[in-house]
């Protein structure tokens, strides 16, 4: 459980604009964070934190200007099926059934194509997705589609999955069933997660640690242990523990908003 | 969206009345007496000497080498429009080395360039495919740029998150997913090669629709033309609509506006 799985040092990412030094943009500075085997990891922040542009540089799809990301203490770069990566926007290639974009990673290793339709079934019963193998993801709903796109980085085997603000496009009550549906996907998997979002409850709700994130430029500005017991459920929503963390949260989100409307 | 029901009639109905007010005006000019018979034959006329064509064969011969020398002449122009569209809208190196070019290039009347290719190649049937080439290629590779770089990018990034490499997003991803756009490119040009094709066989041209047009302006055949360029009008009218479905039975799983 110590085993540190993914660790990120010293990060820093600057937007240069066209050479003017004092025109460019600071998104990220003196970011570590370190997420061990089987955590689930959430990082919270108001928008315009960089958050999406850190967890972009550890999937490998932007570089960091400064520091680096290290799977088990090994140096990445670049996206690799090492780290899976789920989007807020539905992703899933829309001429493929549900089945054949599950099997997607699969089938750029080369797997064959039984050990394909076998791991992809597996994963299609763990989000619920039995009876849709065939569907094209234009018949599913915002929620199904997302479930697709779980299930298809999931069978893929990452190291870590990074999930961006995947539940973001959701109305509410799908979000709580998605929310309640990865909480018992990552306790039945051990799966490493990192996970992005803006909302409060659904960090406390998922997640056993927490990085709160500051506004522009983004820097850790406290982590904390998610130490609630019980069942990882709406029902934990009301719990005191539960209000009292995100009481805590709050006001230092609500510091960071009033900092910028005041444009400080 | 829905198609926005038309009160009373249908889509169908109203093509249909469009066609019989243009064909009545025709009418009307010709078998009233309103028109010449040189400026503008009357359906009857223009009706017999398709007939006529028909059957000494010779209207099928000339569509056969017309629609011959489209397809062929836009046929390597999407195969040579393709990598290098693609390949401009996701590498900028790529890009600056290709864009200023074909930009140059697509502002050349390909009229202009009959005489070039006439000296190059001579009179023979590459002239035509050449003719045809020069006059899609340009405008296709920038089409192919545009629809390639409207691609949703998270497509792409889910692709090589799950491990696929450069060769395989272009492959797997970049090519299905812009599928439907590119077959909405390729149904543009072809009717454009119609165009450029006609340029062609009116310069050296021994056989083909737009050489029997040539040939019966010399003869004031004004019913001829008006034969010829109904048949380009039809066969036109053929290839959109195998190619309309040929999309649909391609990428059955693209939602369009408005169907």
């Amino acid at each position: 459980m110590e085993n540190i799985k993914l660790r990120v040092k010293n990060l820093q990412k600057v937007y240069p604009a066209n050479g003017r030094k004092d025109k460019e943009v600071v998104a990220l500075r003196d970011i570590n964070l370190e997420v061990k085997e089987s955590e689930f990891v959430v990082m919270v922040g108001p928008s315009g934190c960089g958050k999406s542009s850190l967890i972009n540089i550890i999937g490998g799809l932007e570089d960091a200007t400064e520091g680096e990301v290290q799977i088990d203490g090994k140096d990445v770069v670049g996206p690799g099926a090492d780290r899976g990566m789920v989007f807020q926007g539905y992703s899933l290639f829309p001429w493929l059934t549900v089945q054949k974009n599950i099997e997607f990673g699969l089938k750029m290793k080369k797997v064959p194509k039984e050990e394909r339709a076998k791991i992809a079934k597996e994963f299609i019963d763990l989000v619920g997705l039995t009876g849709f193998e065939n569907s094209l993801p234009k018949q599913l709903s915002g929620g199904m589609k997302q479930r697709v796109a779980i299930a298809r980085t999931l069978a893929n085997h990452p190291q870590v999955l990074l999930m961006d603000e995947p539940f973001g496009a959701l109305d509410a009550q799908t979000r709580v069933v998605m929310q309640e549906l990865l909480a018992r996907i990552s306790r039945e998997t051990k799966n490493t997660i990192l996970f992005i979002t803006h909302d409060i409850d659904e960090a406390i709700l998922l997640a056993d640690r927490i990085y709160v994130m500051s506004r522009r430029p983004g820097t850790i500005r406290d982590v904390m242990d998610v130490t609630i017991e019980g069942e990882r459920n709406h029902e934990m929503l009301v719990k005191p523990e539960f209000l009292e963390m995100k009481r805590k949260i709050m006001e230092m989100l609500w510091q960071e908003s009033q900092d910028a409307a005041m444009g400080k | 969206m829905k198609k926005q029901k038309t009160k009373g009639l249908s889509y169908g109905c109203i093509s249909g009345i469009s066609f019989c007010v243009i064909m009545a005006a025709w009418c009307i000019a010709t078998y009233g007496g309103f028109v010449s018979d040189i400026f503008m034959p009357s359906p009857t006329a223009v009706w017999e000497s398709i007939v006529e064509m028909a059957k000494d064969g010779s209207l099928w011969e000339h569509c056969f080498v017309s629609t011959k020398r489209v397809m062929i002449g836009w046929f390597w122009s999407a195969i040579a429009a393709l990598p290098i569209g693609m390949l401009m809208a996701r590498s900028k190196k790529f890009s600056a080395v290709f864009q200023p070019v074909i930009e140059f290039a697509r502002y050349l009347p390909v009229v202009a360039l009959v005489p070039l290719t006439l000296l190059y190649l001579g009179i023979d049937e590459n002239q035509k495919y050449v003719i045809i080439f020069l006059g899609t290629f340009f405008q296709l590779v920038l089409m192919i740029c545009d629809t390639v770089s409207g691609i949703e990018k998270n497509m792409i990034n889910a692709a090589r998150t799950l491990g696929a490499n450069k060769l395989q997003v272009y492959t797997e991803v970049i090519f299905p997913a812009a599928l439907p756009g590119l077959m909405d490119d390729f149904r543009l040009t072809i009717g454009w090669a119609w165009t450029y094709l006609v340029v062609a066989e009116m310069v050296a041209a021994s056989a083909g629709l737009g050489y029997i047009i040539l040939k019966s302006q010399r003869f004031l055949a004004t019913d001829v033309i008006f034969a010829g360029l109904i048949m380009i009008g039809l066969i036109g009218l053929v290839t959109d609509f195998l190619l309309r479905l040929l999309t649909k039975v391609i990428v059955p799983w693209h939602e369009r506006l408005g169907d």
